[in-house]
């Protein structure tokens, strides 16, 4: 048992407990279901912005881009637009591809050493397509969730529910984004124990957010599928913290709180935390600048002036030995 | 390189999965023989005004650090993180996924797993984490931080030249996080304690008094030239006569010393000398050399940003001086990494000289229309597209050719097709790679960045692995004898890679084997190479029946 996911683990079963215990036996229903929120969402948007801004204080001094396919250089040669941009078109392209499809990931390669001295480089698509899984699916159920701040509910995300849910099974209908989520979560998590270099490179910052966000989804899932939360008054609630009108209506259940808690938890974590490279993705100086330098000046706001050894200074060095040599000089002995 | 074992036995000893039990910041760091380069002389440290020369070996307990060394490096942190997004984003946003771990050709060939990029990042990131951020100065160890204490200083050092900024790892992080980067900042941080490498500090000071990083002095760079000229009328009949320092020629062309210096670079120097005679006498075209910059190469790139402008700035100031209307680069890796994506910002705007344009084909070089600097396989493969070029392939049948691309030239600028252009119109015999190690994910010759000493032999071998594994790939499938490329450091380091791992094959850069293929004007029957092997002599390879010449088609 690693202590890092150990402790990663406690800490999660805590805030479970204390929502839990808090709502059912001490009756803090407004603090769980008002304060903390609110407080997690200011967290949460203060502190993002707080990070982009802080990285963005920082200049870009020289234009870095990881070049991946053909520059651009002669007319009959075939340029790589998108893995090398020469132009904004390309870049916006290139990250777009990245950050919604995460192309460099989808390059991943597993290196094996066999016997008879092979070294082999095997496609690795699982993390890949688990990470893709999750993302997307954790975006679906952010977006699914809209329903609960916001009235009527627009005709878009009873569509989106309507895919969502159109396997059709149980009462009510289970969505797939939520299972995802959480398949590709535990996936995630599982790797991070058996492959023995993903082990070793993981931080209790890695597990944390990962049992944390399995957390918010089975408490999501037990209250849709199980406990059968009062739904109206969920409802409720939340549209009392979205128009700014907070109210705590009878009998959600102590489920539901800590439902909120851990997304609250989720949230106000969020910019302090690796769940950062949301933001960070976007300012990544290998991906997002076009490979132009050399048709493009490029500044760097802090330029230092350096010393350099003049060729006055060379020469003077050198002058006789060069005349002999018979080089020209600019100076005669 | 006498201690270690046979190739295939060292092959056998390694592990990828040493890592189980202990964290890796419960691993102590040993620095271990074989595995590091010498410390830096204070001589060559005083050179550039760099702080704290002195005498200090890496294998003693005490490194004669000064007093406040903690406090040097939290600025110098600071400072840096203030000044490059880049690596204030990447201590921020790594997540850990692994996706690099493998990628890197130092822990596939040691095994070790602190040759992670992602640890190698990490053990900056743990710092970071304790001196600048909150959440780890408060969690501490499990938030993955942990103070700065001599022992993290000393696995940085040994760390930070175990990467030879390669830039492949980045290929594959979902955020592109560059481990150059962070070396190139763990580096610069060394510095200011004086920690830097001799290999990379003696090139650096030779570089800045002499003008290269061999440290020839203006007239024995004359005399080395003169004697491949010697070499050139004996092997072709022709009398080739460069020119150094001459005002008011047309281009002034400047190439790594390295190839002035040792073979196999020798005969890229001829190739290119073979090159610059015929276009003279064919094309009258004025293309002069330089002794003051008389290197290519910039190990500055390898000592901190503003080390890498005071060499680089010779480059403009030379060609300013002499007249001439853009520059022509030579075959080297680093060097095209400074050139493309630093030198205009360094030291620039160019605007004494003109935007390039090849005279003899009307070719306007509209990708280096700022920087004025125009890579020498772009400039041939242009010449040789427009039939500018008299050659004959046949000449290189003797040769079975694979390419190996070199990182910087690949990730840190993108020239992928046109050395195999010009490969596939010199010689009839190219066979590529595997996918996986070429192009954009081609494997570093593990010696860059500084760490070609002899010193550190084990270490280069064990991160030439990858690519060397590869090259025994194609020469087990195809008969490959012959490992082309574009970078001055290729050549110099990979024969003694080449002899552990794939004894048969040879090193050759891309302008020995034009100037091979070359007809020359006055040219007596040409019998042998540059190296003087017969080129007569096709028995040597036997044809492969199976083989049909493959069609370039772009990518």
């Amino acid at each position: 048992m690693s202590t890092k996911y150990m402790y990663s683990l406690i800490a999660v079963i805590v805030l479970v407990l204390l929502a839990y215990v808090g709502v059912e036996a001490a009756g803090l229903q407004i603090f769980f279901g008002v304060v903390i929120p609110y407080l997690a969402i200011i967290t949460f948007v203060g502190g993002f912005i707080y990070r982009v801004m802080e990285w963005s204080r920082s200049p870009v001094p020289f234009r870095i881009p990881t070049t991946c396919g053909q520059q651009k250089s002669l007319p009959w040669i075939k340029h790589d637009k998108v893995d090398n941009p020469f132009t904004a078109v390309g870049v916006v392209i290139r990250m777009f591809l990245e950050i919604l499809f995460f192309r460099s990931l989808f390059r991943n390669t597993k290196c094996e050493l066999s016997e008879g001295g092979k070294i082999s480089y095997r496609w690795e698509k699982w993390l890949w397509l688990f990470s893709l899984a999750f993302h997307w699916s954790f975006l679906v159920v952010l977006i699914r969730h809209l329903r609960f701040f916001l009235e009527p509910v627009p005709a878009s995300l009873q569509f989106l529910e309507k895919i969502d849910g159109f396997v059709q099974v149980g009462l009510p209908g289970l969505f797939l984004s939520g299972a995802v989520l959480l398949v590709a979560a535990v996936f995630l998590f599982l790797r991070r124990v058996y492959i023995p270099q993903v082990r070793y490179i993981s931080l209790a910052a890695d597990f944390f957010p990962l049992f944390l966000i399995i957390s918010v989804a089975l408490s999501g899932i037990l209250m849709r599928y199980f406990a059968k939360v009062d739904i109206v008054g969920a409802k409720e609630l939340t549209m009392g913290l979205a128009t700014f009108h907070p109210t705590i209506p009878e009998g959600i259940g102590g489920i539901f709180y800590v439902h909120v808690f851990l997304v609250s938890v989720l949230l106000a974590y969020f910019p302090f935390s690796k769940l950062m490279h949301l933001g960070g993705v976007f300012l990544s100086p290998t991906r997002n600048l076009p490979n132009n330098t050399r048709a493009y000046r490029h500044i760097n706001p802090w330029n230092p002036p350096v010393k350099v050894h003049t060729y006055q200074e060379y020469e003077d060095d050198f002058r006789e030995r060069m005349i002999e040599a018979g080089l020209p000089v600019e100076k005669e002995l | 390189m006498s201690k270690l074992p046979k190739s295939d036995e060292y092959f056998s000893k390694i592990k990828h999965d040493k890592t189980s039990g202990a964290e890796w910041m419960d691993t102590p760091t040993v620095i271990r023989e074989g595995m590091f380069c010498y410390a830096a002389k204070p001589a060559s440290v005083e050179t550039l005004g760099l702080p704290f020369p002195r005498e200090w070996n890496p294998l003693h307990e005490d490194w004669k650090l000064p007093e406040n060394w903690k406090e040097i490096i939290h600025k110098g942190f600071r400072d840096r993180l203030e000044r490059f997004r880049s690596f204030k984003v990447f201590m921020d946003i790594c997540v850990r996924c692994g996706a690099c771990s493998d990628k890197c050709h130092f822990f596939i060939g040691t095994g070790d797993p602190k040759n992670m990029p992602v640890v190698r990042a990490e053990l900056l990131r743990s710092v970071y984490r304790n001196d600048f951020t909150k959440v780890g100065k408060i969690l501490g160890k499990l938030g993955g931080a942990r103070e700065l204490t001599l022992d993290v200083l000393k696995e940085w050092w040994y760390y930070m030249f175990q990467c030879t900024e390669c830039r492949r790892c980045s290929v594959f992080c979902p955020y592109g996080i560059d481990t150059a980067e962070i070396t190139m900042m763990g580096r610069e941080l060394l510095n200011l304690l004086g920690l830097n490498i001799d290999w990379i500090a003696t090139p650096v000071s030779n570089c800045y008094k002499t003008g290269n990083h061999m440290g020839i002095q203006p007239h024995a760079f004359k005399d080395m030239l003169d004697f491949f000229v010697d070499e050139i009328e004996e092997v072709t009949g022709v009398l080739v006569e460069p020119q150094f320092n001459k005002k008011g020629a047309d281009i002034l062309f400047i190439t790594p010393s390295g190839d002035v210096f040792g073979d196999p670079g020798t005969y890229t120097c001829m190739g290119y000398m073979i090159l610059l005679h015929y276009l003279k006498v064919k094309y009258g075209l004025n293309i002069t050399w330089s002794t003051y910059a008389s290197e290519g190469g910039n190990f500055g790139l390898f000592t901190s940003n503003e080390v890498m402008k005071r060499l680089n700035a010779k480059m403009y100031a030379e060609a300013k001086r002499l007249g001439v209307k853009w520059i022509l680069g030579g075959e080297c890796g680093h060097m095209w990494r400074v050139i493309n994506q630093y030198m205009g910002t360094m030291n620039g705007p160019a605007d004494f000289l003109e935007e390039p344009v090849n005279p003899i084909t009307g070719t306007k070089f509209e990708n280096a229309k700022s920087t004025k600097m125009v890579h020498i396989v772009e400039f041939t493969a242009d010449l040789i597209k427009h039939g500018k070029l008299d050659l004959d392939p046949a000449r290189n049948d003797h040769l079975k050719v694979t390419f190996h691309d070199s990182c910087n030239p690949a990730r840190g600028m993108g020239m992928l097709d046109e050395p195999r252009y010009v490969i596939k119109n010199v010689c009839n015999n190219f066979y590529e790679m595997p996918r996986n190690c070429i192009r954009e994910q081609t494997f570093c010759c593990g010696s860059g960045s500084g760490l070609n000493a002899s010193e550190d032999m084990e270490l280069r071998l064990a991160g030439g692995l990858p690519r060397a594994n590869a090259v025994k790939y194609v020469h087990d499938k195809h008969g490959v004898n012959m490992m082309a490329c574009i970078c001055a450091i290729d050549r110099a380091v990979f024969p003694p890679l080449m002899e552990y791992w794939v004894p048969e094959v040879d090193v050759t850069g891309l302008h020995e084997m034009v100037a091979n293929a070359l007809i020359i004007p006055g040219e007596k029957e040409k019998t042998v190479d540059l190296r003087g092997e017969d080129i007569l002599d096709k028995e040597k390879v036997g044809t492969d029946e199976f083989y049909t010449r493959p069609s370039f088609s772009g990518r």
